[in-house]
């Protein structure tokens, strides 16, 4: 069902993950290894089954974006690759997502671990209620990456300058969080992803609450942290997935109708309900 | 069409819809008119009821802030306060204060004589003053043998007296004549010149008059028995009724004859001019000032009255007409907890000013008492003190983990929607029935100590946790999801989530149940009935197994007892709870606004 477009260009030969950008067009990385497998993923709220036979490959250092009409499933199955489904007490997840090789629900991952490497950023921005300092040095202190205050002030500066928020914050890092405008707390609440290191960042939505000039500066923190981070995003606006993804999964009622590279989608898609909803014909 | 319109099955025209619309505009306004008004009324009620409540209590209970006190001179004789006669404090502490308090007192009233009277002036002094005087020897020992200036207390009759006038006096009408007394002291007569004490003679008369209708009204009725029995025996056959009714027939037949003859002599007694009758206690009592002393009038003609001598004449002296006056009491007597005597006790040391009114400091610091002068509300504060302080440290900690573990770790299922049904329910639960709890439990079960502080607190947590858990669980539903989804997705585990993030936001709301809560408790009185705090405790409570009770308690306890001065102290009493009461929900609000966060 799902059109895997695992394609034959060879595995990109760097093994050190995150830790050393190498100065590599954006578009070679694209083609990157892979950095999840979900296979024949199955949800069920309740009796309710949402989705249905998943299976997607993820590649590292390139945006994935996952498109379609409401209530699709594509959020459902961001949700699943955090297991932040978890928290739903009548969600049920069948099947199995492998990061790395390793099955992330597997009894033995440790969900606190899980979510260090994956981290998430939310449809509405959700700073704490605490100072802009305290939002990123929150997950940092928690998981014990800084062992005392400077490395905390450093690896604040380095994620709120990765975040592109370090010029408009600098000044009021004492200051709540929540002071700060749409645009900016999203971006705070990218920082605070950030600041724990993590090596997939999954976006829900991250520009449904915000106006175009946020939302555009939000796209380009997107291109330049592909350079570091696996992202996968949840999107309504197709020009955005045509904008920042490398590969666009469409969702449809629970099914994966097609996936593969943007381009591809975009311009030559497969499926007629792909091209129906690309164009606008419905969803 | 015309069919169709008809049947009104087409759609109005324009114009038509517009005056439809224009139509419902103006009853849609009445309507939010009225429904304004409705709520200015409600608001109205609610606030005069409020002002009601708030004038009555203070206007009742503001004197008692005040404890009016006279001063005496106190001999301090070393033969009765210092037994043994070496000045130290155990001796002074064994030596007897009561004599030298009481000489002190009747010292003032250098006329009264003999026991009774001696002790009808005595009953003005609180029991409390000889305390007085020893605390100030036992302060300061080298007083023996001086005679020092003591405030004592008056007791609560004359206190009441002092402060509200209890008992009305009243100038009576102008008079004319020259008086002139027959003597300074014990029985004597006064003469007026003019018919000054007509106007007595006339009420006197008045009241014989009042007096033989009212026998004339006892003979109608006696007639109209006598009358039914009679029928009544034309009907009976049976021997031993007709003796019954007839012996009942004579007994009112005798009753007949002797109102009657009372009437005649009531009667001679009123057309009888100008001859001198007695008062008695049921009438106003008169009294005569003159020459700087009272005269209690017991009998009188129109220019004459016989009297006996209240305070002593300074003179026989003729009084000109502005120089002397009768007063009035309205009230008889025998209805007065003051007698005539006692007021112009009290009026005379007013006028010599020996009263003083400072400021009530046994109402702050003593605990209850028989004597509502020595009683005061410190031991129910400190019960209260305790009693909360247990509730708090109970209440406080079981709710919020009982609230924080049903709302964001208990698994969704039947037992968890019973438990909550079971918690709501328990808010409802009439507090008594805490009581009987706390009565089984706690007392019969556990064995604690009956009337304790420890108890109460317990028994009231019961009471209280209901709110405290529902007021925790809304406000951890208040805390938005995004909150806790923002702490997950950073990768803390739920315990971090909940105790970094979500219970500070929603202290704020748990903190402000827990006061209003505590408020609740602080108002409480029926679980504490069963467990034996409802009690007359004397003793300021020194810990939490002490017997002690608490505010509201000694409120009723108050509210209950027969003295007319525990009527002031129960208003004051329920202002210092109120007080109370306002602090902590003020607390609360002040609480929730300050640490209040928006997002």
């Amino acid at each position: 069902m799902s059109d895997q477009t695992q394609t034959g260009v060879p595995e990109h030969a760097a093994n050190a993950p995150a830790a050393a950008p190498t100065p590599t067009a954006p578009k070679a990385r694209a083609d990157g290894r892979t950095k999840m497998k979900a296979r024949q993923v199955n949800v069920f709220y309740g009796d309710k089954q949402a989705l249905f036979d998943v299976d997607i490959d993820i590649m590292e250092h390139a945006v994935t974006s996952l498109i379609g009409p409401s209530g699709c499933g594509k959020s459902t199955f961001l949700r699943c690759l955090n297991r932040m489904n978890d928290v739903v007490d009548i969600c049920r997840v069948q099947g199995s997502i492998e990061m790395e090789g390793e099955d992330i629900y597997d009894p033995k991952v440790d969900v606190v671990h899980l979510r260090a490497r994956v981290g998430m950023v939310f449809q509405k921005p959700n700073p704490f209620p605490k100072s802009i300092y305290e939002n990123i040095a929150y997950g940092p202190k928690i998981h014990g990456i800084v062992r005392n205050k400077a490395e905390c002030d450093e690896l604040v500066e380095t994620s709120l300058r990765k975040a592109g928020l370090w010029e408009e914050a600098k000044d009021r890092l004492d200051q709540p969080g929540t002071g700060l405008s749409g645009g900016q707390q999203q971006r705070l609440c990218i920082a605070r992803a950030i600041a724990v290191q993590p090596e997939v960042i999954l976006m829900d939505e991250p520009c449904s609450a915000l106006d175009p000039i946020a939302t555009a500066k939000i796209e380009d923190l997107i291109h330049e942290l592909r350079e570091n981070y696996t992202i996968v995003i949840v999107t309504h606006s197709m020009q955005q997935a045509a904008r920042v993804s490398q590969k666009t999964a469409f969702f449809h009622l629970g099914d994966l109708i097609e996936y593969g590279e943007t381009e591809t989608i975009f311009t030559n898609p497969k499926d007629e309900k792909t091209q129906g909803y690309i164009t606008g014909r419905f969803g | 069409m015309t069919d169709a319109t008809a049947n009104g099955t087409t759609p109005a025209s324009p114009d038509e819809v517009s005056k439809r619309v224009h139509a419902s505009l103006k009853r849609r306004y009445a309507a939010e008119k009225r429904f304004q008004l409705y709520g200015v009324v409600a608001i109205g009620l609610a606030l005069t009821f409020l002002f009601i409540l708030f004038y009555d209590i203070i206007s009742k209970g503001y004197s008692a802030f005040w404890q009016s006190h006279v001063t005496i001179e106190v001999e301090i004789d070393p033969g009765e306060v210092d037994p043994q006669g070496d000045r130290s404090l155990d001796s002074l502490r064994d030596g007897s204060y009561r004599g030298i308090t009481r000489d002190a007192f009747t010292a003032l009233f250098p006329t009264v004589e003999g026991r009774s009277e001696r002790r009808h002036l005595l009953e003005l002094m609180s029991g409390s003053a000889d305390g007085v005087v020893r605390q100030r020897v036992l302060e300061d020992p080298s007083l023996v043998g001086q005679t020092i200036p003591v405030e004592v207390k008056l007791n609560d009759d004359a206190d009441i007296y002092v402060k509200d006038k209890t008992v009305e006096v009243e100038t009576a009408a102008r008079v004319n004549g020259i008086a002139s007394p027959t003597g300074t002291s014990g029985e004597i007569q006064i003469l007026s010149t003019a018919n000054d004490f007509g106007a007595i003679l006339t009420a006197v008369k008045e009241m014989l008059a009042e007096r033989a209708e009212d026998l004339r009204d006892d003979i109608e009725g006696d007639r109209a028995r006598i009358e039914r029995f009679e029928s009544q025996l034309q009907s009976v056959e049976d021997e031993e009724v007709r003796s019954d009714l007839e012996s009942s027939i004579a007994s009112y037949e005798y009753d007949i004859e002797e109102a009657q003859k009372q009437i005649e002599d009531l009667q001679r007694r009123i057309d009888q001019p100008d001859v001198a009758e007695a008062l008695n206690e049921g009438m106003p009592s008169y009294l005569v000032r003159i020459n700087g002393g009272v005269v209690k009038i017991t009998s009188v003609d129109n220019s004459r009255a016989t009297g006996e001598v209240y305070l002593p004449l300074e003179s026989v002296n003729d009084a000109p007409a502005d120089s002397w006056e009768i007063l009035t009491l309205p009230v008889a007597e025998s209805d007065r907890r003051l007698s005539d005597k006692q007021v112009m006790w009290l009026w005379d040391l007013e006028n010599r000013g020996l009263i003083s009114l400072p400021f009530n400091t046994t109402l702050f610091t003593a605990g209850d008492s028989r004597e509502p002068e020595q009683a005061g509300i410190w031991g129910a504060v400190v019960g209260s003190f305790y009693v909360l302080v247990v509730t708090l440290l109970l209440s406080f900690p079981i709710g919020v983990m009982t609230a924080v573990y049903l709302e964001e770790f208990a698994p969704k299922n039947k037992w968890t929607d019973l438990i909550e049904v079971n918690i709501n329910n328990l808010a409802a639960v009439p507090s008594i029935v805490f009581g009987l709890l706390g009565l089984a439990m706690f007392l019969n079960f556990f064995g604690f100590p009956r009337s304790a502080p420890l108890v109460g607190g317990m028994v009231l947590t019961l009471m209280t946790l209901p709110t405290i858990i529902i007021a925790g669980r809304a406000a951890l539903k208040a805390v938005p999801p995004s909150i806790r989804e923002a702490a997950l997705g950073m990768g803390a585990s739920r315990i971090q989530a909940m105790t970094h993030h979500v219970l500070p936001l929603a202290m704020p709301g748990m903190l402000t149940g827990t006061i209003i809560g505590m408020a609740q408790a602080l108002g409480e009185t029926a679980p504490l009935l069963m467990i034996g705090m409802v009690a007359f405790i004397v003793d300021i409570p020194g810990g939490f197994t002490d017997p002690a009770t608490v505010l509201p308690v000694q409120i009723y306890i108050w509210a209950d007892s027969p003295e007319r001065a525990f009527v002031e102290r129960t208003s004051a009493a329920i202002m210092v709870l109120l007080a109370f009461l306002i602090t902590m929900n003020l607390t609360a609000v002040l609480l929730r606004k300050k640490f209040e966060k928006r997002w």
